[in-house]
């Protein structure tokens, strides 16, 4: 039918040089940019030469000498994937004597392998069988007793995909796979000659192995050898639709592989400018949630929270909705309810949201999720830059000469983007691999990892960010390190000189500030001095920087250092936040915000509340509305009384359990929407079934502000889209919308948001991607930002003074706790947790230093109880010295550990962002959960109650 | 459930006071008249009409609680 794969060049593209050669392949002149193998340029010129080692995503390696070619003048038969191409060369593809070698060479391939291609799960999909049919294999002479690899046994350890060693050819293209593209050098070639053999790290299982899941090697077996499980059960995809991951920030677009309305398998796109045909194992595998039996497909209500629920009619709960906000309305006033929306949702759905709440609440009471993890760079970059977004593209690493990787913990977070940048820190074709700093209280794997070692790791202690990197400026203020003919001509001299005195007091040198932050002060100028010296040097920052006390404060300290050494406005530098889940950028850009509508406007300025006005046909209110913490807090004091929460779930993901606890339980009408009954349904009276990212059109903004289409592949189980369902509540109050396709809510967002401008679905289509701001002034949108000037004119330079959290260490809590995540599962974990994916990370550990367990008598595997003045949790603690000593470390993706049980009600000064990073907390010894555990446990399996409907006569 | 811990966590009217002050603190290298106008700015900007009477009202029920900075600066948010 429809399908096959995407066409494979069999080799990278060339390095780009800017000069062509033109040669002759079987009788046609072709002109091709130099270094271009002639494999790739018979490909590109509509031919394909056979190949079996070589594969467009890895270094070819000639190996199989299946692709051998005559070159005119040459002796002998040049492999085509290793020879470049020249100029004037003649090269012919298919002669009687290629034929014949080929042939001698696939038979002896086939010789060493299992003919049951009928029954294999790659027929159709096999370039093996492929590649036997175009040399026109007809025999072989060999018989098949020479066969040494038939008939071992399979590796079936992954969740997800089998290795099957008798069906391997030994072409290396997953060890290349491996090592180039995911740089996780997991496989390894055992063995010579036809005894070789392919084997995960040590020889261990792949689930037991270094191997992190990513698929790039399944991806790149040319045979059946390495193959999804989900391919051996149901047979291969007979269509394909592009769409892009729900999961986090990077932004990988895929391939999503069906047959009919079943998925069968997700393949990166090659062609999805952001991921470059790489995927990290939740966008390949973990999409199982989708049809997962706990997914709740029928609307719910109930009139309290302990009772069960009650399951209704769409119509029903929908009128129910509508008629709760208004009676909440009519009796405690216009600013009683409010709404969040979701970073996992589309622009569209998130715009009607926020839409919905400004138009038809008739308040600015909407805040997104965004506001625990990405709020200070909103603040910061728009301060100091003059927009909330990160500068630069992905592709920009591969210009970038020092890379500075702070509060960030790429391999895991960010993998794909993980990946290029190790790709950039390797030695690659001769240039020398780029220099890394890697600011981080905990030693990241980043740090040290196959061929690629930090030239400095500085381990703060958690909450000295401001310090450390005021030291950092203070060392190329002092040392007169900055850029000044960048700083006289895009910022403000005077400003900076302001900023540069500050800096310079012997109060913030780095000697002086070495015993608050724990950082060696040479180190620290060491690696000042190579930041400000070293060529191109790029920022990467992750939550470990927004998440304090002074988040908004860090963010502009790295703007500060960007400015000061001229490292903004060109490929290769710039300062670029990781964004958490996948449309964090989309649900900020949207509106989200309380105080600003779509493209960061402040609800105060009257001529866009104008625009908004006119189209809406209301009044808008012109004051900021509530932040999530705040209307917690309001509704514990008894002001706010209705929430609508479109795919988040704060009382997991929101600090201070108790707290979020205490303000759901005193609302009258909370209303989720999500695909699982989740944490914060516990405290929910409407229930809202929501769909995935599989089923419905619409748009998604990675963190290099890239818009991607989410296509839909299949038809929602629970039967409408989200956006469907925010219409139907707002026609429900008397809205009058009549949206029949996200592509119109996409027009109203590009008519009413001025960097959203030229962004339409047609474009969209025919472009793959748009970087915004994409309007008339960058219609093709905008890889890099402040090329000539900076968005707000001239750059900023803003004093930030290191303020110590008040969260402090002391005799009752002397240990400080400081919270990320790990590759496998994904925020809270709702999805993750609901795949094959557990099979990584079964549960929550706290990582703490040898010398602090030895203290408590703390052994590896023991339960401990983890304190802090806001409360207790206990799990498994793991010992280790990722972290140094008086510090520890968990991630929270389980809801039974509850991490934020522990975290504090302490936030960002300017934007409440929580204070995740730094809890000062007591670690002991414990026999097992905590009575809040099991209470909570049993407090979630009363609210999850579903009254059981009776049978129809 | 909650009871345990709550004397450890702060009431709202405290948070908002904290609040107050942490914004001050943050801005007070600004220098005083532009920490105060920065600050007024920034609580307008960014707290609710609710949130800024209330702190308008918890200045005058609590001398002393705010810093300098912080309290002029809902001085002016108070006069406006
Ligand atoms: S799945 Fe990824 S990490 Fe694992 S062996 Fe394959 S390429 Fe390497
Ligand atoms: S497992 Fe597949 S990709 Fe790896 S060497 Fe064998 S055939 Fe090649
Ligand atoms: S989770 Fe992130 S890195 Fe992994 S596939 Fe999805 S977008 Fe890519
Ligand atoms: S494809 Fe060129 S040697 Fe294998």
């Amino acid at each position: 039918m429809g399908f096959t794969r995407e066409t494979d060049h069999g080799t990278p593209p060339a390095l780009v040089t800017g000069r062509n050669v033109t040669l002759t392949i079987d009788g046609e002149q072709v002109t091709l940019p130099e270094g271009t193998s002639i494999m790739r340029a018979a490909s590109l010129s509509g031919g394909s030469i056979p190949k079996l080692c070589a594969t467009d995503n890895v270094e070819s390696f000639g190996s199989c000498r299946l692709c051998l070619v005559e070159v005119e003048g040459r002796a002998g038969y040049p492999a085509s994937c290793t020879t470049p191409v020249a100029e004037g060369m003649v090269v012919r593809t298919q002669t009687e004597r290629l034929k014949q070698l080929r042939r001698g060479v696939m038979e002896l391939y086939i010789s060493d392998h299992p003919l049951d291609c009928l029954t294999c799960a790659a027929n159709g999909d096999c370039e093996l069988q492929d590649q036997a049919g175009a040399v026109g294999l007809r025999d072989v002479r060999y018989g098949y007793d020479g066969a040494t690899n038939m008939g071992q046994p399979k590796d079936q350890s992954n969740p997800y995909f089998d290795f099957d060693p008798s069906k391997c050819i030994v072409c290396s293209r997953c060890v290349r796979a491996c090592d180039e593209v995911q740089g996780t050098f997991a496989l390894t070639i055992e063995g010579m000659g036809f005894n070789s053999k392919i084997a995960a790290s040590q020889n261990d299982s792949f689930l037991a192995s270094d191997c992190v899941s990513c698929g790039a090697c399944v991806q790149a077996c040319p045979t059946a050898s390495l193959i999804e499980k989900k391919v051996v059960e149901t047979g291969t995809p007979d269509r394909a639709v592009v769409t892009t991951c729900a999961y986090c920030g990077v932004g990988c677009t895929f391939r999503a592989e069906m047959r009919g309305q079943e998925l069968v398998r997700m393949v990166p796109w090659k062609d999805g400018k952001a991921n470059r045909g790489h995927s990290c194992v939740k966008g390949r595998f973990a999409w199982g949630y989708a049809q997962h039996q706990e997914r709740i497909l029928s609307p719910m209500i109930r009139a309290s929270v302990s009772e069960p629920w009650r399951e209704v009619s769409w119509d029903e709960a929908i009128a129910h909705t509508a008629s709760e906000f208004r009676r909440i309305q009519d009796k405690y006033g216009r600013l009683a309810v409010g709404g969040i929306t979701s970073s996992r949702c589309t622009n569209e759905e998130t715009f009607l949201v926020q839409k919905l709440i400004r138009q038809g609440f008739g308040n600015n009471n909407v805040d997104t999720c965004a506001r625990v993890c990405h709020s200070p760079t909103g603040y910061g970059l728009k301060t100091t830059f003059g927009t909330s977004a990160g500068t630069q593209d992905f592709d920009s690493v591969e210009q970038a000469d020092v890379i500075l990787v702070i509060g960030a913990n790429p391999t895991d977070a960010h993998p794909v983007f993980g990946s290029r940048m190790k790709q950039r820190l390797r030695p690659k074709n001769g240039k020398a691999g780029a220099k890394l700093i890697v600011i981080d209280p905990r030693r990241i794997d980043l740090v040290k990892s196959p061929h690629i070692a930090a030239e400095h790791h500085l381990p703060l202690r958690p909450g000295t960010n401001v310090a450390l990197l005021t030291a950092m400026a203070h060392v190329v203020a002092t040392e007169k390190l900055y850029d000044e003919a960048f700083i006289r001509t895009r910022c403000d001299w005077d400003e900076f000189q302001d900023w540069a005195d500050f800096v310079s007091e012997a109060s913030r040198s780095p000697e002086a500030i070495e015993p608050l932050t724990g950082v060696r002060a040479a180190d620290l100028r060491a690696a000042a001095r190579l930041y400000a010296t070293g060529g191109n040097a790029a920022i990467y920052y992750g939550l470990g920087v927004t998440e304090h006390s002074q988040g908004s404060s860090t963010v502009m300290a790295i703007a500060n250092l960007a400015m000061a050494t001229g490292n903004i406005g060109r490929e290769g530098v710039g300062v670029n936040p990781l964004r958490g889940q996948n449309n964090v950028q989309g649900a900020c850009d949207m509106g989200s915000f309380p105080h600003e509508f779509s493209g960061y406007r402040h609800v105060s300025d009257a001529a866009v509340r104008e625009t908004f006005e006119a189209a809406w046909g209301v009044t808008l209110d012109s004051e900021p509305g509530l932040r999530i913490p705040n209307m917690l807090d309001a509704a514990t004091d008894g002001s706010f009384k209705g929430l609508f929460i479109q795919g988040e779930d704060i009382l997991q993901s929101d600090p201070n359990t108790h707290h979020v606890a205490a303000g759901l339980a005193a609302m009258e009408c909370v209303v989720v929407q999500d695909l699982f009954l989740n944490e914060t349904a516990n405290y929910a009276h409407v229930f809202l079934p929501g769909s995935t990212f599989l089923e419905k059109d619409g748009t998604f903004t990675n963190a290099e502000r890239r818009i991607q289409m989410v296509r839909k592949v299949m038809a929602p189980l629970n039967g409408y889209g989200d956006w469907e369902v925010v219409q139907l509540v707002a026609n429900a109050m008397g809205l009058g919308w009549n949206y029949t396709h996200p592509s119109q809510i996409m027009d109203e967002i590009a008519a009413l948001t001025p960097t959203f401008a030229g962004v339409h679905y047609d474009r969209l289509e025919a472009e793959g991607s748009l970087q915004w701001p994409a309007n008339d002034a960058a219609p093709d949108g905008t890889p890099t930002m402040h090329i000539d000037g900076f968005v707000r004119g001239k750059g900023k330079f803003v004093v930030t003074d290191y303020v110590p959290t008040d969260e402090k260490t002391g005799p009752r809590f002397p240990l400080l706790l400081t919270t990320g995540r790990i590759l496998s599962h994904y925020n809270v974990g709702a999805q993750t947790r609901r795949t094959a994916n557990t099979a990584w990370h079964p549960e929550d550990r706290l990582e703490i230093h040898p010398l602090d367990a030895e203290n408590r008598g703390i052994k590896e595997g023991d339960w401990v109880s983890l304190k802090s003045r806001a409360g207790e949790t206990t799990l498994r603690a793991l010992i280790t010295e990722r972290v140094a000593p008086g510090v520890v470390y968990t991630t929270f993706h389980h809801p039974d550990t509850q991490a934020n049980v522990i975290t504090t009600d302490y936030s960002d000064w300017a934007t409440n962002c929580p204070e995740y990073k730094v809890t000062a907390v007591q670690v002991g010894l414990s026999n097992g959960p905590s009575d809040w555990q099991e209470d909570y446990a049993e407090q979630a399996r009363q609210s999850r109650r579903i009254m059981t409907v009776e049978a129809a006569e | 459930m909650a009871g345990a811990h709550d004397s450890d966590v702060m009431s709202t009217a405290d948070r908002l006071v904290h609040m107050a002050n942490q914004i001050a603190r943050n801005l007070e290298a600004e220098g005083d008249a532009r920490a105060v106008e920065m600050t007024a700015d920034h609580i307008r900007q960014f707290w609710d009409p609710l949130m800024r009477q209330r702190i308008v009202q918890l200045a005058l029920d609590r001398p002393g609680a705010l810093s300098p900075i912080a309290a002029a600066a809902i001085e002016r948010i108070a006069a406006a």
